[in-house]
């Protein structure tokens, strides 16, 4: 019998939580697509309906580059807009293409019947042992809250490292040694050990540097490729990076009635996605004092779209600048420094007035 | 001596300097097309404004590059400050006129909105996707009327009945207006519905959720064009000022911000100078970033277009 080797799309950097549950709850292989470059997206926008979201295109994408590399089950999650169909069109896309994989489409899954999420990953491996599969994805989550907590201290701090490139050498590090992790002690450790390591690079911090808030769609605003690495952009012209939006706070905290309840004065109802985070982030930042937000989503993406009129309130009650970025796979980086660099400028030009 | 700064600003249709004294004062300026080839406009630039500048009285100091081949011409001018065109526009303008509220701005390929409170950019916005509603629009519709860009506006003000022309879409503006030209309807009024079409689209895209309040400066190329003005007027209901400098402003706000700067040498003299840029396209991975290389007398003296720094060209200083 062919090798059962699975590979989920690129995302983040969360791929090596994924690879842990195929590989030790699953007993499978896993397989890395190559790192996003332009020809992945150039793969799946020429396979790709031309008005579906962007991260369709880079999902088909990097499965296409996956099955090069070996891959023959491909995974696909589920969402509350149109990536809940993501995974039945990239199935048939496939299919038509004629590559000859299995696909594994976990928006057949039904949260109030979990037993349904055990079906699909049955048909990865016929024999899995639930109890171990139960226990890998018990320690992917824990892994992922780790990568969040590394990450964030990293986006806060990588704007005012002495020796550039240093907080870069040691995620690149971490995620190497997060790679060999077996169990919830070795993980803890790893944890502490670069924690510690990261309070040790040397940052030479203002005594008030300028702040600014992340918000958007999920996956444009978490993947660095498809927002052309903004954060680190904008972090090296000395700015404190704030995102809320991880895979820890929107799916394993998520919280959604209280915040409904802080959206209210702006939003009644849930318009899907990521909107209301978007929406109960936006206030917060503006009140925690940042001096602006960015918006980003990728083109087209309709719960975004409907989240920006409300951002245009909160930006005018709290006099707060807001900019928006639409992301698609013909965006070139000209247009968007061009923007960046008049943001920053702003928002500098603002801060330097107020202190007056 | 009386120090003197150069503010030059390289659009993709038109470039435009500037040199001003510390009171910003314009003592020299030039307009030329860029015509796909920013650094041999830069020269041509530089060889006019050299001939009407007194470099006896005055020492160039200061030298600021903005527009979209601002790197590209910082690099060869050995600028001292390199600003992103929202920024100058709205310096430049400020300098003019300090208690300015609203900057529409429509040049040749983009469009953008600045909204300043109290001196300070608060918001701003450009136009992303495509050219609809710019200059380079109004002309080609111009040359398929049979008129001259400088026509343009003074026909369109004879107009006592605009057409209605669809002003989505460049494509569908164009369709429309051959309709309308056929079914009869008379030059000026097509003329002037073209004007209203470039405002609606304007202010419909770019101006979308932006507060406009006076007072209003209009510049860029389009702000020569009196009917877009005229229709401007009509539908904010706000009186638009024009400067006559207004296609100068992102060059003299580059020039303002320059004099911030350290001091620098200037030779005007780069005609002579061979400059080249090549395309160097990185192996090291599939991403195949392409990297230009700036070439100064054969001598390499810039390098950009890597995204990691895996592709990275070291430059010897």
């Amino acid at each position: 019998m062919k090798k059962t080797r699975v590979n989920f799309p690129r995302f983040g950097s969360y791929d090596i939580c994924v690879e842990h549950i195929i590989k030790s709850g699953l007993d499978c292989e896993y397989v890395y697509a190559p790192p996003i470059t332009k020809k992945t997206l150039e793969i799946g926008t020429k396979n790709s309906p031309d008005f579906v979201c962007t991260p369709f295109k880079y999902n088909l994408g990097g499965y296409i580059e996956a099955i090069e590399a070996g891959a023959n089950t491909l995974i696909q999650v589920g969402g509350v807009c149109r990536l809940g169909y993501y995974g039945e069109l990239q199935e048939r896309i496939l299919k038509d293409l004629g590559y000859d994989v299995k696909f594994i489409n976990l928006s057949n899954g039904n949260f109030k019947n979990p037993i349904t999420f055990y079906e699909e990953f049955k048909k990865i491996n016929p024999n899995l042992h639930i109890k171990k599969l139960a226990q890998a994805c018990a320690l992917a989550v824990k892994m992922v809250e780790v990568i969040d907590k590394i990450e964030d201290y990293i986006r806060q701090n990588v704007g005012f490292e002495k020796i550039e490139g240093s907080f870069d050498k040691l995620h690149e590090e971490f995620l190497e040694d997060l790679r060999d992790i077996n169990d919830k002690k070795e993980l803890n450790l790893l944890s502490r050990l670069y924690m510690k390591k990261l309070k040790k690079v040397e940052v030479e911090k203002p005594k008030n540097p300028l702040k600014v808030g992340f918000v958007g769609e999920y996956y444009t605003i978490m993947d660095q490729y498809s927002n052309h690495y903004m954060e680190k952009e904008l972090a090296k012209k000395g700015i404190i990076i704030y995102r809320w939006m991880n895979l820890t706070n929107s799916i394993l905290n998520p919280n959604t009635k209280e915040v409904k309840q802080s959206i209210k004065n702006y939003a009644k109802y849930d318009m899907g996605a990521t909107a209301m985070y978007t929406i109960k982030k936006a206030i917060d930042y503006a009140k925690e004092g940042c001096d602006g937000i960015i918006h980003v989503k990728s083109f087209g993406c309709t719960p975004e779209i409907d989240t920006m009129p409300v951002l245009q309130r909160i930006s005018e009650d709290y006099k707060i600048p807001i900019i928006y970025f639409s992301f698609d796979s013909q965006t070139s980086d000209v247009g968007i420094n061009t923007r960046i660099e008049a943001f920053y400028d702003m928002i500098m030009m603002r801060k330097e007035e107020k202190k007056k | 001596m009386k120090k003197a700064y150069l503010g030059v600003d390289i659009g993709s249709i038109s470039t435009k300097g500037v040199i001003i004294d510390s009171e910003n004062n314009i003592l020299a300026k030039e307009y030329l097309w860029t015509e796909g080839d920013p650094i041999g406009a830069v020269k041509k630039l530089v060889a006019v404004l050299k001939k009407n500048f007194n470099e006896k009285k005055y020492k160039i100091v200061g030298v600021g590059t903005t527009g979209s081949a601002r790197k590209l011409i910082g690099v060869i001018l050995g600028a001292n400050v390199v600003k992103n065109e929202i920024t100058a526009h709205a310096i430049g303008t400020l300098s003019l006129y300090p208690d300015v509220h609203t900057i529409f701005e429509i040049g040749g390929q983009d469009s953008k909105i600045i909204i300043i409170d109290n001196g300070i950019v608060t918001d701003y916005a450009m136009n992303t996707l495509c050219a609809a509603g710019t200059g380079s629009f109004l002309s080609s519709q111009s040359r398929r009327l049979g008129l001259e860009v400088e026509e343009f506006g003074p026909l369109a003000l004879k107009s006592k009945n605009p057409t209605n022309i669809a002003a989505r879409c460049t494509v569908f503006a164009e369709s429309d207006l051959v309709h309308k030209a056929q079914i009869g309807h008379k030059k000026e009024d097509i003329v002037a519905g073209l004007c209203k079409a470039v405002v609606t689209n304007y202010l419909n895209n770019v101006g979308k959720g932006k507060k406009i309040k006076p007072p209003i400066v209009f510049q860029g190329g389009v702000s020569k064009n009196v009917g877009v003005i005229k229709a401007f007027e009509e539908e904010t209901k706000e009186k638009i000022i024009v400067d006559p400098n207004s296609h100068l402003m992102g060059a003299l706000g580059v020039a303002i911000l320059s004099q911030k700067e350290k001091e620098i040498e200037f030779d005007f003299n780069i005609e002579d100078i061979v400059f080249e840029t090549k395309g160097v396209e990185c192996k090291g991975c599939a991403n195949n970033c392409e990297r230009i290389c700036i070439y100064k007398d054969g001598e390499l003296i810039d390098a950009w277009g890597n995204k990691c720094d895996k592709g990275a060209i070291k430059i010897k200083r």
